[in-house]
């Protein structure tokens, strides 16, 4: 590479790091001063994106059509996010901190089919900034000038937000109630009004950030969620909370695969390695060693205990084998009832109680909020799928191997995630799901890219759906056992205390990581065995098994069903798997649908699905009594 | 008396401000140590780095000889320290038994078992110890509904599970009622004896300093002022001017 | 002007309160005593709001205030300090009173920068510190000064000689005295028995979240078994 080209990349990333500190800033902004992290953040920046498109054309393709579409846009996210504080959180921060994600997951599900309305499936290529379509020429390279303008507007965004933080009073009572939001409202302060304020100001800049792209990148329906990981990698490197920790990520890791793209496919010693394919690689790399040098960021301190009187978990009590009798006996006799769809929908239904209660392992005993579990479900499909097709290998042999690749990712994965905690952990799982996605994406050659790989079928003793309906209830119902087995075990126990009281578990000579490690790669393992299954099942898999939409969806079951219960989440996957089959043949709207039944279910039971029946139950007793 | 704990001109400074800056003293077997001092004299910050929660700038931590300076908080316990804390520190969403029985488990090396199932071993010996602090009847009670007085009962039985030389008790009686306060206490003073447990404490209930310590040091500004038998410091003109007042 | 009847309130499952009753009168200083763990803190902070009452009233200047949020019941003009002091220590001096500042209001003294300096003259000299910075009998100042900032005709003050310096505490009873002197009404908790009486006219006896005793001062001077069996040191 020449000096020259250097620095054309250097300015391509950091014209491409002003969007990603725009993101950061806001989801920092709205998680430091109300605690929620908003998944919601990338469909704000998607909104901004459509939105902005759409102005620009009504206003006209005009400097002045240009600058003013981009700032109606942005301000119209704001009062959306505004809305969504007022019509839906408000309501809910009182409940636990998860449900307010569930929430959250809900109105990323409704904004995505709000933009499949209006503005349809297809990719919207929006206008090139007028009068700033010149490239300029920098060392005999041209670089569009509008680039130039971006480079200026991070500095002076992070400017506006620093004077708006330190000099006005709305800014002192942000920081304040970043550090102690109940001591603020104790002061007289309205802490509804500050966080709608406060949503609506980080929506802004969601809303500015996607509408400032909308000269260099296509409005599209998948743009929330990669945004979201995105967002949650430079805050994570940058320090939760920190704004200029969010400028300094975001311009690291902007540049960084500025160069990938702009490096492109090198020979070193006869390998061919396709830079341009490694962005996400390179922003795991940034990420992974942050976070070993600063375990919480470049610019980030220890989270400060915030103070919130959260009541303890409740106990968990053992299942007994008459209960479980009771769920079997009549799943053993479904499919004599005859119909083929319903045993493929008790197929899935399998699949995905798997994977939903070893999720709840981590996330509720264990203590461990994780944002990208589909990671370890996608790996183990592909570990099945590429074992049976590639390696040849009989399809038994590749079931049961594919849990071990997922359990092996884990413990790659798992080293780093442990020794974070919170919303941190939660973030890092996220970042390392849409790794494992990108790279089952990008490496074409191998997975099979965007197509996946078909013709994964099962032996052909478990060809027919019945047959395989039962080897799926059996490696389920046995993963699942295995599970609560080990819940109550003096490991799993150590788990529970460790959540309960890492400072009381370190004093009585345990180092809880080493049990937090080994219970990532246990989850790991077994979620892989449900991807695995449920890539027979199938017959063919794609990127979509490692989606964060999936790992969203394992969320929602383990929620929905209630994580303080173990049959929770076998319930909430079973409610879930349903209904989305049952909305999806209904409606194209079907994600609108389920976010709104989502967020109808959160509103009247905070405590879950299985949580709200039996505080229901436990209130009519008390009723009869 | 032999000295189960000695400690030799430890000092910590946190961002050039000395919080503890060269404090020596030693505990013998069986005997109770109370530290005392204001709020912000460095109390807290000589705990920490006596149980491993911080590693010192400076000087030695003698367990029965052998420095502990600078070790993790479990590999202190797995030596023989055990510690209650100044907010209770138990496994909420467990039973009373099985909280002892999980100090008692990882005493054995047991917690790593995956299959076996938890709370069948050491039952005995929870509820022996559960016995000895008066927590026996509640053994089956979930530690997250328990009085703030029950539970540091829990903590000293948790406390006492690894058979510990050292017990270090972080204001062991706040936040109890009068009476509990000299129970448990007379406790820990009668546990210490029996089994020659070198015992420190802090403190800010001067009748439980001064009805149930051995021995009192005092803490100000990172600095031992005075030290010796409970009368002597009581009557120490630099203790009353700096933390005692003229009521004590 | 403040008055508590048959408050309860839990905590998880424990309950803390149990049958609270108090008083408050115009101008008045009132202390509450009781050891820690005996349901001070928990007293206040549910009349300031920020703990839930399971049952019970809590009236101020005639009006019900137990179920309102607590920004709605400082801006009535009843002002919560806080006992471990909670000031934002990423805050200047200047920013945590600019946090706490409320319009003035009608039948309260009216407090600004220059005259809680002359308070304190402490804080005067560091304006633009930040809270983090200073020692703790600053901080402490600093968490009323805050709290004076909103105007309130009550102050709930939660131990504000707790693990002080002798010498800060005979200023902090000073300054409580000249609160008293401007015509606020003050609820104090406290352990130490020798602070509450150099600044109170009336006390109460909290323990185990109920209370034990009611009455002047000068008759809880009088009664050496009840100091003993309540209170400590």
């Amino acid at each position: 590479m020449t000096w020259s080209s250097i620095l054309i990349q250097l300015l391509n990333g950091l014209a491409g790091a002003a969007s990603l500190f725009l993101v950061s800033a806001g989801l920092s902004l709205i998680f430091g001063v109300t605690r929620i992290v908003n998944f919601a953040h990338g469909s704000l920046y998607m909104l901004g994106l459509y939105g902005a498109y759409t102005l620009i054309e009504t206003f006209g393709r005009t400097p002045l059509g240009f600058w003013s579409g981009v700032a109606l846009a942005a301000l119209l996210v704001g009062l959306a996010g505004a809305l969504i504080e007022v019509a839906i959180l408000r309501r809910i921060y009182r409940a636990p901190e998860l449900f307010q994600l569930l929430a959250t997951f809900a109105v990323v599900l409704v904004i995505k089919d709000i933009a499949l309305f209006a503005w349809g499936p297809e990719d919207l290529v929006g206008p090139r900034a007028p009068g700033l379509r010149t490239p300029v020429e920098i060392f005999d390279k041209r670089i569009p000038l509008y680039d130039l303008v971006l480079i200026g507007i991070g500095p002076l965004v992070l400017g506006i937000l620093w004077l708006l933080l330190t000099r006005t009073r709305w800014g002192t009572l942000v920081r304040a109630a970043t550090q102690d939001r109940e001591m603020v409202a104790a002061l007289g302060v309205d802490q509804a009004r500050l966080f709608t304020s406060v949503f609506f100001a980080g929506s802004v800049l969601a809303g500015l950030g996607g509408a400032l792209q909308i000269p260099r990148e296509p409005a599209n329906l998948e743009l929330d969620l990669s945004v979201i990981a995105d967002a949650f990698v430079v805050t994570v490197v940058g320090g939760l909370g920190s704004i200029p920790g969010a400028f300094l990520a975001a311009i690291m890791i902007g540049v960084a695969k500025a160069f990938c793209i702009g490096i492109g496919t090198v020979q070193w010693f006869g390998v061919e390695i396709a830079f341009s394919k490694l962005t996400l690689v390179v922003e795991f790399l940034i990420m992974g060693l942050v976070l070993i040098i600063r375990p919480y960021g470049l610019l980030g301190r220890p989270p400060a205990q915030q103070r919130h009187s959260g009541e303890p978990a409740p106990p968990l009590v053992p299942p007994g084998w008459k209960v479980a009798a009771v769920w079997l006996v009549p799943l053993l006799l479904l499919p004599a009832a005859g119909d083929r769809y319903l045993v493929v929908l008790a197929t899935d239904i399998a699949c995905f109680a798997l994977f939903a209660a070893s999720l709840h392992l981590i996330m509720g005993p264990a203590g461990m909020v994780s944002f990208g579990h589909a990671a370890y479900f996608g790996i183990g499909a592909y570990a099945a799928g590429l074992l049976f097709k590639r390696a040849g290998l009989p399809m038994e042999a590749a079931l049961a191997l594919a849990p071990l690749a997922a359990g092996f990712a884990a413990l790659i994965y798992g080293w780093f995630c442990v020794r974070l905690s919170g919303v941190y952990l939660a973030m890092l799982t996220l970042a390392f799901a849409q790794i494992s996605w990108s790279i089952a994406f990008q490496w074409d050659s191998f997975t099979g890219g965007s197509n996946g790989i078909v013709g994964v079928w099962p032996a052909a003793w478990l060809a027919s759906k019945t047959a395989y309906f039962y080897l799926a209830l059996a490696v389920a119902a046995g993963g699942i056992a295995l599970l609560w087995r080990v819940l109550f075990s003096p490991f799993g126990a150590t788990l529970r205390a460790g959540r309960d009281s890492p400072l009381r578990l370190e004093a009585i000579g345990v180092e809880l990581r080493r049990y937090q490690w080994a219970a990532f790669v246990l989850v790991g393992a077994l979620a892989g065995a449900a991807g695995a299954l449920f890539a027979f099942s199938k017959g063919s898999l794609s990127p979509s098994v490692i989606s964060i939409a999936l790992s969203t969806d394992a969320l929602i079951m383990v929620l929905l069903g209630g994580v303080d219960t173990l049959t929770g989440p076998l319930a909430g996957a079973a409610l879930f798997t349903w209904l989305r089959d049952e909305v999806a043949r209904r409606t194209e709207f079907w994600r609108a649908v389920m976010g709104l039944v989502i967020l109808a279910i959160v509103l009247i039971f905070p405590q879950g699905l299985v949580g709200g029946v039996k505080a229901l139950v436990a209130r009519w007793r008390r009723a009869r009594a | 008396m032999s000295a189960v704990l000695e400690v030799e001109d430890l000092a910590k400074s946190f961002g050039g401000v000395r919080a503890v800056a060269g404090v020596s003293f030693a505990v013998a077997a069986g005997e109770l140590l109370a530290l005392i001092g204001p709020n912000g004299a460095g109390k807290s910050t000589c705990f920490n780095m006596l149980n491993g929660q911080l590693r010192p700038d400076t000087g030695r931590v003698r367990l029965a000889g052998r420095d502990i300076a600078g070790l993790p908080p479990r590999r202190v316990w797995r030596l023989g320290v055990g510690r209650t804390f100044q907010i209770t520190a138990t496994f909420a969403s467990l039973t009373v038994r099985e909280n002892v029985q999980m100090a008692l488990y990882s005493h054995a090396g047991r917690l790593g078992s995956m299959l076996a199932r938890f709370g069948g071993a050491f039952v005995a010996e929870a509820d022996a110890l559960l016995d000895q602090v008066g927590m026996r009847a509640q053994a089956d009670r979930v530690c997250g509904v328990l009085a703030y007085g029950d539970l540091k009962r829990v903590e000293l039985a948790i406390a006492l599970a690894n058979a510990p030389r050292l017990l270090l008790m972080d204001e062991p009686t706040a936040g109890m009622a009068p009476r509990e306060r000299g129970a448990l206490m007379g406790l820990a003073a009668s546990l210490a004896r029996a089994r020659g447990i070198a015992v420190l404490f802090t403190e800010h209930d001067m009748d439980v300093v001064f009805g149930h310590a051995n021995r009192v040091i005092v803490l100000d500004r990172g600095r031992l002022i005075a030290g010796g038998a409970p009368a002597e410091v009581r009557a120490d003109a630099a203790v009353r001017a700096v933390y005692l007042g003229g009521s004590a | 002007m403040l008055a508590v009847r048959g408050l309860h309130a839990h905590y998880g499952q424990a309950h803390i309160l149990a049958d609270v009753e108090l008083e408050v009168g115009e101008g008045e200083v009132v202390a509450l005593l009781g050891r820690n763990g005996a349901g001070k803190s928990t007293t206040l902070k549910t009349v300031s709001g920020l703990l839930p009452a399971s049952a019970g009233e809590v009236h101020f200047l005639d009006r019900r205030i137990e179920r309102l949020p607590p920004h709605r019941i400082a801006r009535l003009g009843l002002g919560y300090v806080p006992e471990d002091r909670r000031i934002f220590t990423d805050l200047t001096v200047m920013e945590n009173l600019e946090v706490g500042r409320q319009p003035g209001r009608a039948g309260a003294p009216s407090w600004d920068e220059a005259k809680l300096f002359a308070l304190f003259p402490n804080l005067a000299a560091m304006r633009d510190r930040p809270g983090g910075r200073m020692s703790g009998g600053e901080q402490q100042m600093l968490t009323i000064a805050r709290t004076l900032m909103g105007n309130p005709r009550c102050l709930l003050l939660d131990e504000p000689s707790e693990g002080l310096a002798p010498l800060i505490v005979e200023q902090m009873a000073a300054a409580i005295s000249t609160l008293k002197r401007e015509g606020l009404s003050v609820l104090l908790c406290e352990q130490n028995l020798h602070f509450a009486r150099s600044v109170a006219d009336r006390a109460y006896i909290i323990e185990s979240g109920r209370m034990r005793f009611s009455g002047t001062m000068a008759a809880l001077a009088a009664d050496p078994a009840l100091r003993e069996q309540y209170l400590s040191v």
